[in-house]
């Protein structure tokens, strides 16, 4: 029997392009051309101003750790107890979960503000993740 | 909404709390319901107005044979019941229905008829939260907490203090789970379960429903009970995605709805001689006092540890035991509602003497809705 596999994003017609970049190498995001808000989840139009033109534009994958927990139990399937799941908060603005790896998963080792970039992790062929590691210098 | 043109006039839980075998969740809604009915010397017959959540009116009504005029469907977690208030007592006072009938039910424990929780794939949680292991509500509600705490020097201490208080209180209470007191050091080497939260910070899992019945105040004078009074009522929602919401330091929802319900009620924080804070984990009060304007929320942590929310304590919190020591079905806000209305009819176990005023504060998943109760029974 395989193992229970970890959750698998399904893109819709909105975050295709989301996925689209993280399969090339990019966290894309999306800013608004009437207001320069950048956010994030993806969606077609500005959250702030509400106006319909935006542009996808490739990130910094530059951020700091906003906050986490270390899970213990129960675990999610696909996932090895303890695993940090973080907030991290992009040098753009926008805040997004996700994994730290290359890193203990410790409240000592996970220091609140730490630098991170980010680093992409390949599931299949169609869904690669975006997830951060402690930056370097 | 005019203040104290709408009351309370039954008020019930289930039968049983904790762990019933024996009964499916619809089964639930109808033990609490015909509870409340009873509570109320009603009969069924008289309620034509319906809310509840997660299960549909329609399921609900067709299952204890009311004809309602009015329904509220509004399913927006654990807080729902206090919407479902704030609703119906508008709803009555439009005309729309005469006595509304809310009710709760989760076989959170045994799962018998009850749908499992399912994040769909294709979701913006399914796609952003999902897949970095999120799994359940300990692995999600406390995200913020680490972040709270560095910005406004939170101690674990402080965090472990409010299962102790809450304790306290749940030992002053037969029908609570857990009643055996507990030190600061207990919850802090109680297993972890999702850092920084150990088991004693983090809320029960059972079985069990409840109910209320709402009428015009004017009608209220008829009935058997004391009638309690909705003074003031608030509410709003955020985000489903607990890693969306706009800080860490503070519930933008709580921020809303909290502040609506003290306006509306006309009342100032000194006035409070009773509260209740959903807590489905530890530092969800701590949130609460601060967003509701108790106090900054630097001082919260302290407040609580200092025992300043204990019995006898000036600012009662959480009387029945809470979701940490009294029950949590899974939706705990129709409990919170309950011990409200027990204080303010003067019939709680733990009862506040001379209580006049009760705020009851909820969440709804992870911090993604919020609806506050301002409850007294002076007129």
């Amino acid at each position: 029997m395989a193992e229970p596999q970890r959750a698998r994003p399904k893109p819709t017609p909105e975050t295709q392009h989301f996925w689209d970049g993280t399969k090339a190498g990019e966290l894309r995001l999306q800013r608004c051309d009437a207001c320069a808000h950048v956010y994030f989840p993806p969606r077609p139009f500005c959250p702030s101003c509400a106006s319909r033109k935006v542009t996808v534009f490739a990130a910094s994958g530059k951020g700091f750790l906003y906050s986490y927990v270390i899970n213990h139990r129960p675990a999610a399937p696909g996932f090895t107890p303890p695993y940090a799941i973080a907030v991290v908060e992009l040098d753009e603005g926008p805040r997004m979960m996700s994994n730290i790896i290359d890193c203990p998963q410790t409240p000592e080792a996970l220091e609140l503000d730490m630098k991170l970039q980010v680093a992409f992790q390949q599931l299949d062929d169609k869904i690669t993740l975006p997830v951060f590691r402690p930056a370097k210098g | 909404m005019r203040k104290n043109h709408v009351a309370v006039v039954g008020a019930a839980e289930t039968t049983e709390l904790g762990v019933i075998p024996n009964m499916s969740q619809l089964q639930l809604h109808a033990d609490a319901a015909l509870n409340a009915i009873a509570d109320a010397g009603l009969k069924l017959s008289d309620i034509d107005g319906f809310a509840t959540a997660v299960e549909t009116p329609q399921q609900v009504c067709h299952y204890l044979g009311i004809k309602p005029t009015w329904v509220d469907g509004t399913s927006v977690g654990g807080c729902s019941f206090m919407l479902h208030v704030r609703h119906a007592a508008a709803a009555i006072e439009a005309g729309l229905c005469k006595t509304v009938l809310i009710t709760h039910a989760e076989s959170g424990k045994s799962m018998i008829g009850k749908a499992p929780r399912s994040i769909p794939a294709d979701s913006l949680q399914g796609q952003f939260e999902a897949p970095y292991g999120v799994y359940g509500p300990p692995s999600m509600f406390p995200i913020p907490v680490l972040r709270f705490m560095k910005t406004y020097g939170i101690t674990h201490e402080q965090l472990a203090s409010v299962a102790v208080v809450q304790r306290e209180w749940a030992a002053k209470n037969p029908r609570a789970m857990m009643k055996d007191p507990i030190t600061v050091a207990d919850v802090l080497n109680s297993r972890m379960i999702a850092y920084p939260f150990r088991l004693l910070q983090c809320c029960l899992v059972t079985d069990g429903g409840g109910a209320l019945i709402l009428t015009s105040a004017d009608r209220a004078r008829d009935f058997p009970r004391k009638p309690v009074y909705i003074m003031g009522t608030g509410e709003s929602v955020e985000t489903p995605m607990v890693s969306q919401m706009e800080t860490f330091n503070s519930s933008r929802a709580f921020k809303t709805a909290g502040p609506l319900a003290f306006k509306e009620a006309g009342i100032a924080h000194k006035d409070v001689d009773h509260l209740m804070i959903y807590d489905a984990f530890a530092h969800l009060p701590l949130f609460g006092l601060g967003d509701l304007g108790f106090m900054p929320h630097e001082e919260t942590g302290k407040f609580i540890a200092d025992g300043n929310t204990r019995p006898g304590a000036r600012l009662p919190l959480n009387t029945n035991g809470g979701g940490l020591s009294y029950m949590h079905s899974g939706m705990y806000g129709m409990y919170a509602l309950q011990e409200s209305v027990r204080q303010m009819r003067g019939i709680a176990p733990a009862q506040v003497p001379n209580a006049k005023i009760s705020v009851c504060h909820g969440v709804g998943g992870m911090f993604a809705a919020s609806g506050t109760i301002v409850f007294t029974n002076e007129r």
